[in-house]
């Protein structure tokens, strides 16, 4: 039950929400951290979700239930049963369609006031900077070492802040980059040798690890969009779940960072030449 | 003997040790899977043979982590 207080104080701030979305996002509007304001903001903004998998699932899911006005999906991959034991916006009865479709379903029937756009393709070096221009947030739910670096550096060169995931067997990590802080090559530099490469679909996962670091991402969505709190900017949350341990360390800006250090190496965008196992075709 | 911290826990460890020594103590067993803060300043791999830790430096290990879907 609503409070008449919360009525009337709504009915003074509404601005642009129709009465069904003050309903529907009473427990943000709530938040005095939020309120109708950051809700707008949240209605207005444009998140790219890169990779419809372990991590996005869970971002999407999150996302489209927040309102945010459009969610980019971009995967060119498609559901298979060995995904559905942690992608959680894809069912059963998905398995062999296209996972950006699968998801763009899932948003619609969260919330039909979420404007999708879906890229059933890989993000390569050849549409990265064309597709990353459109959105005012990116998030990292690949799989693969090249990716995540194609993605920073894509937004790196475009100056667009985006969330880093990483996921393995019972462990997990991100941070949040925005431009002019750390970014994923001040911390790794380069990608490591594809020898030394455990993925998901080698070492294996936790499916709920997926869950617990996919909605810390989508929480850093929403508090870059409503522009609450503090990000995981220069910091890298860590965390492994078999002692349920988390750990926030504190990092810098590398002055010597490749792509926005003092003198970078890299200034046009390409995939990194170390192949990456035998996951390079999949995001 | 110097003390240093290690991902946050004490260590004691002998003087000019180094970090790739650091390394081989704490078992990390993929060391190319690893990056090196000293003291909140990242240590290039490069080198990790000619830096050597001192009193009271703190170590962070931070991991590739590349699964996510």
């Amino acid at each position: 039950m609503k409070s008449i207080f919360f009525i009337l104080w709504v009915e003074d701030n509404k601005m642009n929400l129709t009465n069904e979305q003050i309903e529907r996002y009473s427990r943000h509007i709530l938040l005095q951290d939020v309120g109708v304001e950051g809700q707008e903001k949240i209605s207005s903004g444009r998140v790219l979700v890169i990779g419809a998998g372990g991590l996005g699932a869970p971002v999407l899911l999150y996302l489209a239930a927040a309102g945010v006005g459009t969610l980019g999906v971009i995967d060119g991959d498609v559901v298979d049963l060995s995904n559905l034991q942690r992608q959680v916006i894809h069912f059963t009865e998905d398995i062999g369609k296209p996972k950006v479709f699968s998801a763009e379903e899932k948003i619609k029937r969260i919330n039909p006031d979420v404007n999708v756009i879906t890229y059933n393709r890989l993000f390569t070096s050849e549409n990265a900077l064309d597709i990353i221009k459109n959105y005012d947030f990116i998030v990292d739910g690949t799989d693969n070492f090249p990716i995540k670096f194609l993605i920073n550096d894509a937004c790196v060169m475009s100056g667009k802040p985006f969330s880093h995931g990483g996921i393995l067997r019972f462990e997990g990590q991100t941070f949040t980059y925005k431009p002019g802080h750390t970014c994923y090559r001040c911390l790794f530099h380069s990608p490591p040798p594809p020898d030394a490469v455990p993925t998901c679909s080698q070492a294996g996962v936790l499916g709920a690890i997926a869950g617990m670091l996919g909605t810390i991402q989508a929480a850093e969505v929403l508090k870059f969009l409503t522009g609450t709190g503090e990000l995981l900017t220069d910091k890298l949350l860590s965390f492994d779940a078999k002692k349920m341990e988390f750990r926030t360390f504190k990092t810098k800006h590398n002055h010597k960072c490749p792509i926005c250090g003092e003198s970078p190496e890299i200034t046009e965008l390409r995939e990194s030449e170390h192949g990456v196992c035998d996951l390079t075709n999949k995001q | 003997m110097a003390q240093i911290k290690v991902n946050g826990e004490s260590q004691q460890i002998n003087d000019a040790t180094g970090i790739l020594e650091i390394i081989k103590i704490n078992n990390v067993l993929q060391p190319e899977m690893v990056s090196v803060q000293v003291n909140g300043e990242f240590i290039h791999r490069d080198n990790f043979g000619t830096t050597n830790l001192n009193d009271g430096d703190e170590i962070d290990f931070l991991y590739f982590m590349g699964g996510g879907q």
